[in-house]
């Protein structure tokens, strides 16, 4: 036995570790709680919905594989998939709090990504979660590569 | 703790919190559209709507319907079957739901026929050749008026009363009869007055038999 990251035994948890569970939760998370609103609460999902799910989805995947055992190059893998899912999710709170109009944006006729159908606590939209959800993914895999770096 | 247990463990407690929430908000759906529905019972049958079987049956299925809805079509002898296997206790009411561009005009054709009393014939002559005169989700009256050529309506007064305003306004009226009950996809049902809220051809099964069960 050695001790480099790829031949730790499983049963340690270490706070790098945790990082990447951290993502893996976020993303498991956000891809229950997506088909939750599309699947049980019958909300269609609009095109600007669907961009931000392909990049969400996979990282449920790709974080999972990478937890065991713990691999570094996960960063490599996962964050340009966050990123680009980011900034559909920005670009569709623009779309949604009506600083892009509307007909500026590749949405079909069947559900209007402008439309607000879901506040919770009368404030949470959807955007929002998404954003808050890529952002969170970001931000620990930002903290992950500099402590892997070294 | 170890990695694969909590790994485990965390998947399997957000399915379950998942499925629990599923449930959850499916029988709080349920209960707000029955009273819904309760509240609103003139809004489920009106008096011109197309009805078939007994009368008198205990148990009334309404069903809002699009001619050009796939699903529609294959759960119109689903349906019948469940008439058939319960004779006379079942009564079949149906409601017109245009969803698709230019069903509403189809809707009108079918309201045409039910005029000359033959709603039930053309309205499987249509499900019957659905493929040919629907394209790409898009319904092409012109096509079905050259199908029914043959069928035995009327044509020249059903092309003279689907101008009828009266017709114009039945369709109205059940459109926003669905928009009051939340139907807004197609096969809509409601037994006795209790939605169908978990779409499917067994629990549409469960929920007739139950309301047979409960008045026979």
């Amino acid at each position: 036995m050695n001790d480099s990251p790829n031949k730790q035994p499983h049963t340690n948890i270490d706070s790098t570790w945790l990082l990447i569970f951290g993502c893996w939760l976020l993303a498991t998370t956000g891809t229950l709680g997506s088909l939750f609103f599309s699947e049980i609460m019958g909300l269609k999902p609009c095109i600007l919905c669907w961009y931000q799910r392909i990049f969400m989805y996979p990282l449920v995947i790709i974080f999972l594989l990478g937890l065991f055992p713990l691999d570094r190059s996960v960063f490599r893998y996962a964050f340009p998939l966050a990123l680009i899912g980011l900034g559909f999710a920005v670009y569709h709170y623009l779309v949604y709090s009506g600083y892009i109009p509307e007909n500026l944006q590749p949405c079909g006729k069947e559900a209007s990504c402008a439309e607000i159908n879901l506040e919770l606590l009368g404030f949470i939209t959807i955007p929002m979660l998404s954003i808050l959800s890529y952002t969170a993914i970001i931000v620990l895999l930002l903290i992950f590569r500099n402590r892997t770096q070294a | 703790m170890n990695k694969q247990y909590l790994v485990t463990t965390t998947g399997v407690l957000l399915i379950v919190i998942f499925v629990t929430s599923a449930i959850f908000y499916n029988s709080q759906k349920t209960s707000e559209l029955t009273a819904e529905a309760q509240k609103n019972a003139s809004a489920l049958v009106r008096n011109y709507s197309p009805a078939m079987g007994n009368e008198n049956a205990k148990v009334t299925i309404v069903e809002f319907f699009d001619p050009a809805c796939g699903t529609c079509k294959n759960f119109y002898p689903f349906v019948k079957q469940l008439m058939a296997a319960n004779p006379d206790k079942i009564k079949l009411v149906m409601r017109y739901t245009p969803l698709h561009r230019g069903s509403d005009e189809v809707v009108k054709i079918l309201e045409a026929a039910h005029l000359q009393n033959k709603f039930w014939e053309i309205l499987e002559e249509t499900y019957a050749t659905q493929s040919a005169w629907v394209k790409n989700h898009n319904a092409q009256p012109q096509i079905l008026w050259k199908i029914l050529t043959y069928s035995g309506l009327d044509i020249e007064k059903a092309r003279k009363d689907v101008q009828n305003p009266d017709i114009t306004q039945r369709i109205q009226q059940d459109i926003s009869d669905a928009n009051q009950l939340q139907v807004d996809k197609t096969p809509g049902f409601f037994v006795n007055g209790k939605p169908l809220v978990n779409f499917g051809y067994e629990q549409l099964q469960v929920l007739v038999e139950n309301e047979l069960r409960n008045n026979y």
